[in-house]
């Protein structure tokens, strides 16, 4: 396990954390992370988005259509919003929350420029945490600090 | 019973490494906890089964709600806990809930992002003892044992307090170890009481000419007798010193009548109650019968469409079904409502109260499906004829269901009657939508179900249903997504030789129902015989079991050698999942269960998941694994290993089981139907 690597790649969470891009629930999935699953944080990340991409459609189609389905946009988002919760995207999520307010208030300008929002975040956090697993992958160890990924 | 089997057979439900019955750790408590978990989203249902498995839960994860229900229709004690999430796009959360605690009676545990007090609100009154809000954390699941336990405390309470059932000694058993072999939802009181005698070889209190306290074990045998009784004098005017005469069973006494008729009276109420609550058409292919079917819902709504949009269910039929089911409540115009009830008996009431007196009527009416042919034993001759009988005015509609391979036609057994018209589930390829006379011929109809294998357990018009636990628990026709509507019949119809599918369907269907139904020892007769055979041939039953039923209750476990009829016809499944399996899993190694169609960690395999529950279940039978070797498509495969494993063959093999078991049965396309022909 290299020092410098880990130090590096502490400090990226650390600052992940106070930056407000992820929370107490990313951790808690890195202390889930066990010799069995040495690189779980990682492969749900994947996993997040992975399915994510296909919400994010189904909420861009729903704002497409013409009248708007305020009910059927927030079923959409609910489910978007949850599985980024899942993974402790805070930024996300506040985005997420502020559309659901929009919706609530059938307010569609409000939606659709939310939802640009939600879309600039959840690709922010992306690029950021793939630099952490790359880091974590360098370091020789998981996101979660095991040993087990070179 | 076979208090040396018991362990075995019992245990199978539980999975591998779980609690089996006879074996149980109770230092280990509450590791090895099953938990079935279902959430569609593929992130939250990764950690999730991760927190879980760090609690050392063994865990089964399902991304949709009708594999969910599948899998733990066929495996009736598979499962200690269900973990759902609200927010599904294939079935609302409450409605698996709803569908569960009608039919397998687990505690279940519900979670979402959302933490309105309303949404929380309707978890209580829909039955949820937990509601967890996401994002979870691992501290709120490692005290989810409580509920299992408490669940299972208040069941011998109340099965104590019964007087008829000798669950005295139940009670004071520890009833950690063995309720999470037994699964608290047994759901009738009858199984699981069951494999406590079994387990702890207290046999003896079935004597029911001890003199200390009549404790009275309700049989089978002997609630076939109770309800032929009931069926004979007419629910209504049913009273306890007659049925004692009818029944005419030496040492039994009127109070354990009158115990015993009070409640089958709720047994029956629930039923007819269930579907008023799941009210909704849109699933239940028939609302009226939706109480039966409400769970179903998913399934019945598909159905209905199906069904419509096959054209084999004409507006009217449907609105006939629905008037059936409506009007049903307790007339049995001989018809249609017994079907539909029964149906819900089927699908929910599996594990719940035997009483199928609605179920008798579908049993009767479907007939012509060979539903049944997996369960050929407990049918009984005239329940056939009864089935007959009903079939009749299905005429073309149940026979359509076996021929439909895995339609749902098991669950067309119901159908026959009430249904006859087209309203038979669908599953199979749509085509002849079997329909399930009551609400059970939706869990069949798969067709539009892709993994509304469902529906298939509940086929168990009703009657079945209540005794089956969907005893399939292996058959992986119910669990799998497959697209073909057999999946839903698995249960319940164990449509005689069709294609592979529809009996399937039906024999899954029916065998689970039958077994469940057994168990509870309900009106279904068919159930009874199974029963009686399951019992002793309780060890036996597991191996007949592997053939991927698993019963859960002990009952199931004969049933298992009973289901093993069905057996084939899950197997079948095989034969038609291959059409469906949209993308099952297959995984399912043991089980067949491709629970996880869509699951993203199936990674995993599917097997896995489901593998992980029911290790025991299909381990016995090394045939059912084969079938999931069979890589056709769609995880049918599955479910029984040797895909050409017939009905027949099945049922022969049943039949020497359960030492010759009526012949005629195994030719009931009811299998699970035969139960209770009395018209009542």
């Amino acid at each position: 396990m290299d020092k410098n690597h880990l130090q590096r790649q502490l400090e990226m969470k650390r600052s992940l954390l106070d930056q407000g891009y992820l929370d107490e629930q990313f951790i808690q999935l890195e202390e889930l992370e066990d010799g069995d699953n040495p690189n779980f944080v990682e492969e749900t990340v994947t996993t997040f988005y992975a399915n994510s991409a296909r919400l994010l459609q189904n909420i861009e189609q729903a704002l497409g259509s013409r009248p708007i389905d305020f009910t059927a946009l927030d079923n959409c988002m609910h489910q978007f919003k949850s599985s980024s919760t899942s993974i402790g995207a805070t930024r996300v999520k506040k985005e997420c929350t502020l559309f659901m307010e929009y919706c609530e208030a059938a307010n569609a300008e409000g939606c659709i420029r939310t939802f640009r929002q939600v879309k600039q975040e959840h690709a922010s956090l992306k690029t950021k945490l793939e630099n952490y697993f790359k880091l974590a992958r360098q370091g020789g160890t998981s996101a979660g600090g095991h040993a087990g990924r070179s | 019973m076979n208090p040396s089997n018991g362990k075995g057979s019992i245990s199978t439900a539980s999975s591998s490494g779980a609690w089996k019955v006879g074996d149980v750790v109770p230092d280990q408590f509450p590791a090895g906890l099953r938990v079935l978990v279902v959430d569609d989203d593929p992130t939250c249902l990764v950690i999730l089964e991760k927190m879980l498995r760090n609690c050392l839960y063994e865990v089964t994860k399902c991304n949709r709600a009708e594999i969910a229900l599948s899998l733990l229709r066929e495996n009736k004690n598979g499962f200690d806990i269900v973990i759902s999430d609200v927010h599904m796009p294939d079935m609302d959360g409450f409605k698996l809930l709803e569908h569960i605690g009608l039919e397998m009676d687990l505690p279940v545990i519900m979670m979402s992002a959302d933490d309105g007090k309303h949404v929380v609100m309707k978890g209580v009154t829909h039955g949820a003892c937990d509601y967890l809000i996401k994002p979870v954390r691992i501290e709120a699941l490692k005290t989810i044992w409580q509920h299992v336990v408490r669940k299972r405390k208040n069941e011998w309470k109340e099965l104590d307090q019964s007087g008829s059932v000798e669950d005295g000694d139940r009670q004071q058993k520890p009833s950690d170890e063995v309720e999470y072999s037994s699964s608290a939802n047994e759901g009738t009181w009858k199984s699981s009481k069951k494999r406590k005698d079994e387990e702890e070889d207290t046999e003896d209190r079935d004597d029911t000419s001890t003199l200390k306290k009549p404790r009275v074990v309700w049989s089978v045998e002997l609630h076939q007798q109770f309800v032929a009784a009931v069926n004979q004098l007419g629910i209504d005017k049913a009273v306890p010193k007659k049925i004692l005469e009818l029944m005419n069973v030496p040492g039994l006494t009127r109070e354990n009548v009158a115990s015993h008729l009070q409640k089958y009276r709720l047994y029956l109420r629930r039923l007819s109650g269930v579907s008023q609550h799941h009210g909704s058409l849109n699933n239940s292919f028939i609302s009226a019968q939706e109480a039966t079917f409400g769970p179903m819902s998913s399934l019945n709504g598909l159905d209905l469409q199906t069904f419509a949009v096959t054209g084999q269910l004409p507006a009217q039929s449907l609105a006939t079904l629905q008037a059936a089911g409506l009007g049903r409540p307790t007339a049995k115009p001989g018809i249609p409502i017994p079907l539909v009830d029964q149906r819900n008996l089927f699908g929910f009431e599996n594990t719940k109260p035997r009483f199928g007196e609605g179920q008798q009527q579908h049993m009767s009416s479907v007939k012509p499906v060979n539903l049944l042919h997996g369960i050929p034993t407990t049918m009984e001759p005239k329940q056939l004829a009864n089935l007959h009988q009903s079939a009749q005015p299905l005429g073309s509609m149940n026979v359509q269901v076996n021929a439909h391979g895995g339609h749902s036609g098991s669950l067309l057994m119901q159908m026959g009657q009430t249904q006859s018209r087209g309203q038979i589930l669908n599953e199979s390829a749509g085509s002849h939508v079997p329909r399930l006379p009551s609400s059970v011929g939706h869990p069949v109809i798969s067709n539009g179900i892709a993994g509304g294998v469902i529906g298939i357990n509940g086929i168990g018009d009703n009657s079945r249903g209540i005794g089956y636990n969907q005893v399939r628990p292996t058959s992986s026709m119910l669990s799998f997504p497959m697209n073909h509507t057999s999946e839903l019949a698995t249960n319940s119809f164990p449509l005689g030789s069709t294609p592979g599918i529809s009996n399937v369907t039906s024999k899954g269907a029916f065998q689970d129902e039958i077994n469940s139904e057994i168990k509870g020892s309900t009106g279904l007769m068919p159930s009874y015989d199974i029963f009686n055979d399951l019992h002793q041939q309780k060890s036996q039953n597991w191996e007949l079991h592997s053939a991927g039923l698993q019963f859960s209750a002990s009952q199931n476990a004969n049933r298992v050698q009973g289901n093993l009829d069905v057996s084939p016809s899950v197997l079948v499944r095989q034969g038609y999942s291959s059409s469906q399996t949209s993308g099952q899993n297959r995984n399912v190694s043991d089980m067949g269960r491709a629970v996880f169609s869509g699951v993203e960690s199936t990674q995993q395999g599917n097997a896995q998941i489901i593998g992980q529950q029911h290790n025991n279940f299909l381990v016995d039978n090394p045939v059912r694994v084969k079938a999931e070797s069979i890589p056709d498509a769609g995880s049918q495969s599955i479910l029984f290993p040797e895909n050409n494993f017939g009905q027949e063959d099945l049922m022969s093999a049943l039949l020497k089981q359960q030492g010759g078991i009526a012949p005629a049965e195994s030719e009931f396309d009811l299998d699970g139907y035969s139960i209770d022909n009395i018209p009542v």
